[in-house]
């Protein structure tokens, strides 16, 4: 069955997916109140999967918790933590229960999380994920086995469009593609004029591509990401904005900031969409749409 | 040349290893160690000297040519009488040197230090990991450059996220395989082999642990 998500890719509608982290431990009490907030606000919501390798309530669950709420889930798997094994058997258990639409990432170092000793699996990578999954979909597994019910999904990856030196990454881009990515939701974007040059190169690619945008909550915050967050540039420009809010006021411009770039990307018809990360902020998502003029 | 690149142990772990043991004889390694500082003459000496510091009695204190050859038996042999006062020995060669030992000799061996990585020295006084002996080399379409042992990932098919600026995300000091790959390739004209896409990888191309058997007629 062709997901939800993929009907809104291919609808030509200005596609909005924000993100929710699963808690640390058994209280889903925020994790459904962020759910319940946005579910009928985006297209699609991604499940983030131990991010910056946090050990966390797993994607797949959160995933599910998505569907029981009537929303749209996007699944990110990421390669760190699990052999093909694994992925593939979690790839058949979210399939069956309706899970359909996947984000393949290679995954944080297990060197930036909470369990610094932890082997780093990486038996796959984001490619061969998508690889695996477009093999499963014709009935088969990495292992050349028959299955025994096939799965479908709407896959997707991502891109760096800031990473220097660029090329490798593009060149890593299109591998995706060719390995069967549907749709790329992008690492936070700032500067639209090096987005606009991405996006010249980027359409010639039968891939819908959502450009993301990470609510910058301080000029520090925006400094530190610039510092320690590789592939994220954030202009001095917008770390001044930031700068001259009052006391106090320093989340609105973010959100002032972030409604603004996402109204004039979908004016520009620059993408596809926008891939919303208000991080920790969730709850934020839908005043950043009405700043944009999407609510 | 390849070398085994160590690293001292703490002297809480190796405080640890030695409780309860009184009498202690220590080995050296005049080859990889001695290199990187760690288990030559100058260290094999400064840990006796810790030792007894320590209220232990050092029953003797040697270093081998190169521990991990055959021809170490031989040389235990010769240093037997003092060895057998011990009650073990603390050996700061790599974990190839403790187990040759180990198997040449009845006592118990206790390592002074950890095996980090087979590498060679790239500079002086560095050290780079070069190859991880996965079995499937790939080197023919990277440059010469591997992505196996140089990416903190092993990412065969291109850079990861965390590329940054010609460096690993993980640490400013290491290199980003692949912009080192990528750069090479576009020197030699074959960008092209960075664009194939690479299946999974095979694990077990030699199954661990390794052993390789030469065929009759060439042994």
């Amino acid at each position: 069955m062709v997901s939800n998500f993929k009907k809104a890719l291919e609808s030509g509608k200005f596609v909005v997916t924000c993100e929710i982290a699963p808690p640390k431990g058994t209280n889903l009490d925020k994790m459904r109140h962020h759910i319940e907030l946005l579910k009928d606000k985006v297209d699609a919501t991604n499940i983030t999967d131990h991010q910056s390798s946090v050990m966390r309530y797993p994607s797949l669950g959160g995933a599910l918790l998505v569907k029981e709420c009537g929303g749209e889930p996007i699944l990110q798997m990421t390669c760190r933590d699990r052999n093909r094994l694994a992925l593939q058997a979690d790839l058949l258990f979210a399939y069956s229960r309706g899970v359909n639409n996947v984000l393949c990432l290679t995954g944080d170092s297990v060197i930036f999380g909470d369990h610094k000793e932890a082997k780093g699996v990486f038996d796959l990578d984001s490619s061969q994920l998508i690889m695996a999954i477009r093999r499963m979909e014709k009935g088969k597994d990495l292992g050349g086995n028959e299955l025994d019910g096939k799965v479908q999904f709407c896959v997707g990856a991502i891109v760096t469009p800031e990473a220097n030196p660029l090329e490798p990454q593009l060149i890593k881009f299109e591998k995706k593609i060719e390995a069967g990515a549907e749709f790329i939701q992008t690492q936070a974007v700032y500067d639209l004029d090096n987005f606009r040059k991405f996006m010249d190169y980027a359409r010639q690619f039968p891939v819908k591509i959502l450009a993301g945008i990470i609510l910058l909550t301080s000029a520090p915050m925006a400094r530190f990401m610039n510092k320690n967050v590789a592939g994220v540039n954030v202009p001095q420009t917008l770390i001044d904005e930031m700068a001259s809010a009052p006391k106090g006021k320093a989340i609105n411009k973010g959100i002032e900031i972030a409604g603004r770039m996402v109204r004039q990307i979908r004016e520009e018809k620059m993408c596809d969409g926008v891939h919303i990360m208000a991080i920790g902020r969730e709850e934020l998502v839908p005043e950043i749409m009405a700043a944009a003029g999407l609510l | 040349m390849i070398r085994s690149i160590t690293q001292k142990k703490s002297d809480v772990e190796i405080d640890r290893l030695l409780d309860g043991l009184g009498r202690i004889f220590i080995i050296g390694c005049g080859t990889c160690t001695t290199l990187t500082h760690t288990g030559g003459l100058p260290e094999v000496k400064s840990m006796a000297e810790s030792l007894r510091a320590k209220g232990k009695l050092v029953t003797g204190e040697m270093v081998l040519p190169v521990a991990c050859d055959n021809m170490t038996g031989e040389t235990l042999k010769e240093w037997s009488a003092k060895m057998d006062q011990a009650d073990a020995l603390l050996i700061m060669t790599c974990a190839f040197g403790v187990q040759t030992i180990a198997r040449q000799s009845k006592k118990m061996v206790i390592p002074a230090l950890d095996t980090l990585f087979i590498g060679k020295e790239t500079a002086v006084g560095q050290f780079d990991e070069i190859c991880t002996q996965c079995g499937t080399c790939i080197l023919g379409e990277t440059g010469g450059i591997c992505p196996v042992t140089s990416c903190h990932k092993g990412l065969v098919n291109g850079p990861c996220g965390g590329t940054n600026n010609g460096k690993c995300e993980i640490d400013e000091n290491k290199d980003c395989a692949w912009t080192l790959i990528y750069n090479r390739l576009k020197e030699l004209g074959r960008l092209q082999s960075m664009r194939k896409l690479q299946g999974p990888r095979n694990h077990q191309s030699e199954p661990s642990p390794g052993k390789f058997i030469l065929p009759r007629g060439d042994q």
